[in-house]
């Protein structure tokens, strides 16, 4: 499943669009940073509540295919800032993060049994 | 790639904003020379690891890399407090970062066990009141 096809199917919202054709692999869930940076799996999507732009710097070094900011939380402007220098999508959400990453996981699973 | 690409970083210090710029600008130049995808995450990873803890504990530093075709040799110098303890501070969950740096996500003490897990060969020497250096390689597979 694409970031595209997530924004289409989830609803959760743009905040800053990067590579929309980045494929979503696995979906991730950590709040600190310097526990994400070493375990995040490269093409996931990265739930997060922390909207600092550290997490701009790790999710791109750690090469996520998108930040998904649960619990309503708003990236600074900074964090939109970079997040477009480096072309990492930003999206937003207000549940709380274990139903957004649940809800990522099943459009995941579904997807595949669409290839099948 | 014949040549060395050399490259070579000054981090701030306590600028929390702009950790990550060396070891995103290594990421790019390592992607521009067609270096495998692995081997530029390990070396970003272990890079933006040592940067941050340049920035919370040593009040920033120098950061020199050389890219070669076989590896990525990163040094990573600063004239810190030092590291009292590097047995110590090599263990999962150690960390001496104060509770401002642990409010921005970090200060887990993960910052030089996932050094040491994303690269291949790695070396602390540091001098309490001197400072530290840190040596690091990442073999780029052919």
């Amino acid at each position: 499943m694409t970031v595209k096809e997530l924004i289409e199917r989830t609803g959760f919202s743009p905040i800053c669009e990067g590579d929309l054709t980045r494929e979503i692999q696995s979906v991730y869930c950590c709040d600190m940073l310097s526990i994400a940076m070493g375990r995040a799996p490269a093409d996931s999507a990265w739930v997060t509540v922390m909207g600092n732009v550290n997490s701009v710097a790790v999710g791109a070094l750690a090469d996520v295919s998108c930040i998904l900011y649960a619990e309503g939380v708003q990236p600074d402007a900074e964090c939109k800032t970079r997040a477009a220098q480096q072309g990492i999508t930003l999206l937003g959400a207000d549940l709380p993060v274990f139903d957004a990453a649940l809800k990522i996981h099943q459009h995941l699973l579904a997807r595949e049994d669409e290839a099948l | 790639m014949s040549a060395p690409v050399k490259l070579k970083y000054t981090v701030p210090g306590d600028d929390f904003t702009r950790a990550g710029e060396a070891s995103g600008s290594v990421k790019k130049a390592l992607k521009k020379l067609g270096v495998c995808p692995d081997a530029v995450r390990k070396v970003a990873i272990a890079m933006y690891e040592g940067e941050i803890n340049m920035v919370i504990h040593a009040n920033g530093g120098e950061i020199t890399v050389e890219i070669t075709p076989e590896a990525v040799d990163m040094v990573l110098r600063d004239q810190g407090p030092g590291i009292e303890n590097i047995d110590l501070a090599m263990q999962e969950g150690y960390s001496t970062a104060p509770d401002n740096v642990r409010a921005l996500g970090f200060g887990a003490g993960m910052g030089l066990p996932n050094m040491k897990k994303y690269t291949d060969e790695m070396k602390v020497e540091s001098e309490v009141g001197v400072g530290t250096t840190v040596t690091m390689r990442v073999y780029i597979k052919q």
